[in-house]
């Protein structure tokens, strides 16, 4: 069936939302816009920048670049996903906190989330390697070093 | 990005019979795609999610070499362990490419379609004219900045360089690219741009890639790929190059060598005069830098890009003798 507005049902952090979309929304506008989950960020809105990272059946991927009906049958995990039900927060989360690994903070929740799957894909084990598998997440207020710092320290407590 | 319509693909027929109808584009990683539909460039009417095909995404190996579907991901590619033992080079062009983000998301078949990154192709409200956007609408690169522009195999219509790594390897290595039942190798399936750079692949509408093979040979067995770019990470090469070598029994006298080169061509480049150069011949860093000028035969320069001529030759030289042994 060719639609230009669908129907869907996304998994979105462990729950189903039921949408009616136009077929050229993505991801991204459809979590921002339409389900009020505006911790994913539009940065660049055109792949080059990471800061709409989030992970569909667990592997990191731009939603700026997703359509939203590309993603049923997907399960989708954003930033509001991160930290345990009882709101204590991700160990990635934390080491952000705790190494100051950011300023502005816009890039923050997409460099989080790629952070949290580098770590999980085993490219975290030297900084040249974090620097390398972290390079599609840009920060334009330059926190790189801190950045590199907290996906050490947070590889380190989750080995 | 302008209304489209959206048609999840049941099979692959499916997917081919709709793909035939005008303005509808098979839509996978879309990485390229969906940003191209909003730079306003892709004429989308309706887009067609092969995604979710079932058995397309398999690598498998014989003992002829490796076959790979069309909607594996880079990612998986890249790391599989089969094809970093027999294929380092193929390995190497996907990690050195995008960002772990897109390897996620591309597939092998998308990124052979995936299109120039020609700032002027790509800009169509600022720069009108476009032969490969607008056919016959003229060349804005032409006479405008074009230190990433291509120095071979360009033509009066257009000068657009191809972006990629994977497909240098792939042609570097004799690799196909099946669509259901046609093959077409590699070097083949990328055309020159002459006086119709619109049409990049000599495949018809409801054509669909269906995986790439890529025989196994000591050359690729002993491969590598070097990138040469402007940032270390996330960044398209400013010239690029996929190198195998198998030497003879000696250690020393060459006796197959495959060099493609990338980010200086309009198409991935397989520069069989280097190869013919060196084969049969020692190894030795003279004789590899002699012959890897052989590399830009030909080359014409548009102004900014001129540097290109020089570092090409240096990049497959630096390759050669790094799969060599000598550097």
């Amino acid at each position: 069936m060719t639609n230009r507005t669908i129907s869907m049902q996304l998994d979105i952090n462990e729950r189903v939302h039921t949408l009616a979309l136009e077929a050229r929304v993505t991801l991204l506008d459809a979590l921002r816009d339409h389900l009020g989950l505006t911790g994913t960020k539009k940065g660049c809105d055109q792949g080059q920048c990471g800061a709409c990272t989030v992970h569909v059946d667990g592997a990191r991927v731009l939603a700026c670049l997703t359509l939203a009906a590309q993603a049923q049958g997907r399960r989708v995990t954003t930033i509001e996903g991160l930290a345990a039900a009882g709101g204590d927060l991700h160990p990635v989360q934390a080491a952000f906190l705790e190494q100051d690994a950011f300023q502005c903070g816009y890039c923050t929740p997409g460099q989080i989330m790629s952070a949290v799957a580098c770590i999980r894909e085993g490219h975290a084990g030297s900084d040249a390697e974090i620097r390398e598998y972290m390079s599609g997440n840009l920060c334009r207020c330059g926190a790189y070093p801190h950045i590199v710092a907290a996906v050490r320290q947070a590889t380190e407590e989750t080995r | 990005m302008k209304d489209f319509a959206y048609l999840r693909a049941g099979s692959v027929d499916e997917a081919r019979q709709a793909a035939a109808q005008p303005a509808a584009m098979l839509l996978a990683g879309g990485t390229t795609l969906l940003d191209l539909a909003k730079c306003g460039i892709s004429a989308l009417d309706t887009v067609i999610d092969v995604t979710h095909l079932a058995g397309l995404s398999a690598i498998t190996f014989d003992q002829r070499g490796v076959s790979i579907g069309a909607l594996a991901k880079m990612s998986r590619v890249a790391d599989d362990p089969g094809i970093r033992q027999h294929f380092p080079a193929v390995s190497e062009s996907l990690t050195q490419a995008a960002s772990a983000q897109l390897r996620n998301m591309a597939t092998i078949g998308g990124n052979l379609m995936q299109r120039t990154r020609c700032a002027y192709f790509r800009d169509p409200t600022a720069f009108p004219a476009c032969n490969k956007r607008a056919p016959g609408s003229g060349c804005a690169a032409i006479g405008g900045l074009t230190r990433n522009h291509a120095v071979l195999g360009t033509s009066e219509s257009c000068i657009a360089s191809y972006p990629g790594d994977l497909a240098i390897a792939l042609v570097a290595f004799d690799a196909e690219i099946h669509l259901g039942t046609r093959r077409i190798p590699a070097d083949d399936f990328f055309l020159l741009p002459g006086k119709t750079p619109e049409r990049e692949h000599p495949i018809e509408p409801g054509e669909m890639i269906t995986a790439v093979s890529i025989p196994v040979s000591l050359a690729a067995r002993q491969s590598t790929y070097l990138k040469v770019r402007d940032r270390q990470s996330y960044e398209f090469a400013a010239a690029s190059a996929a190198v195998g070598i198998e030497l003879a029994p000696d250690g020393r006298t060459i006796r197959d060598i495959r060099v493609a080169l990338g980010g200086i061509a309009t198409k991935p480049w397989r520069a069989r005069a280097v190869e013919e150069a060196l084969k049969g011949q020692a190894l030795t860093v003279d004789g590899v830098e002699r012959a890897a000028l052989k590399a830009v035969e030909g080359a014409i320069a548009h102004g900014a890009n001129r540097y290109k001529i020089d570092l090409a030759p240096r990049v497959v030289a630096r390759a050669i003798l790094k799969v060599g042994g000598l550097a």
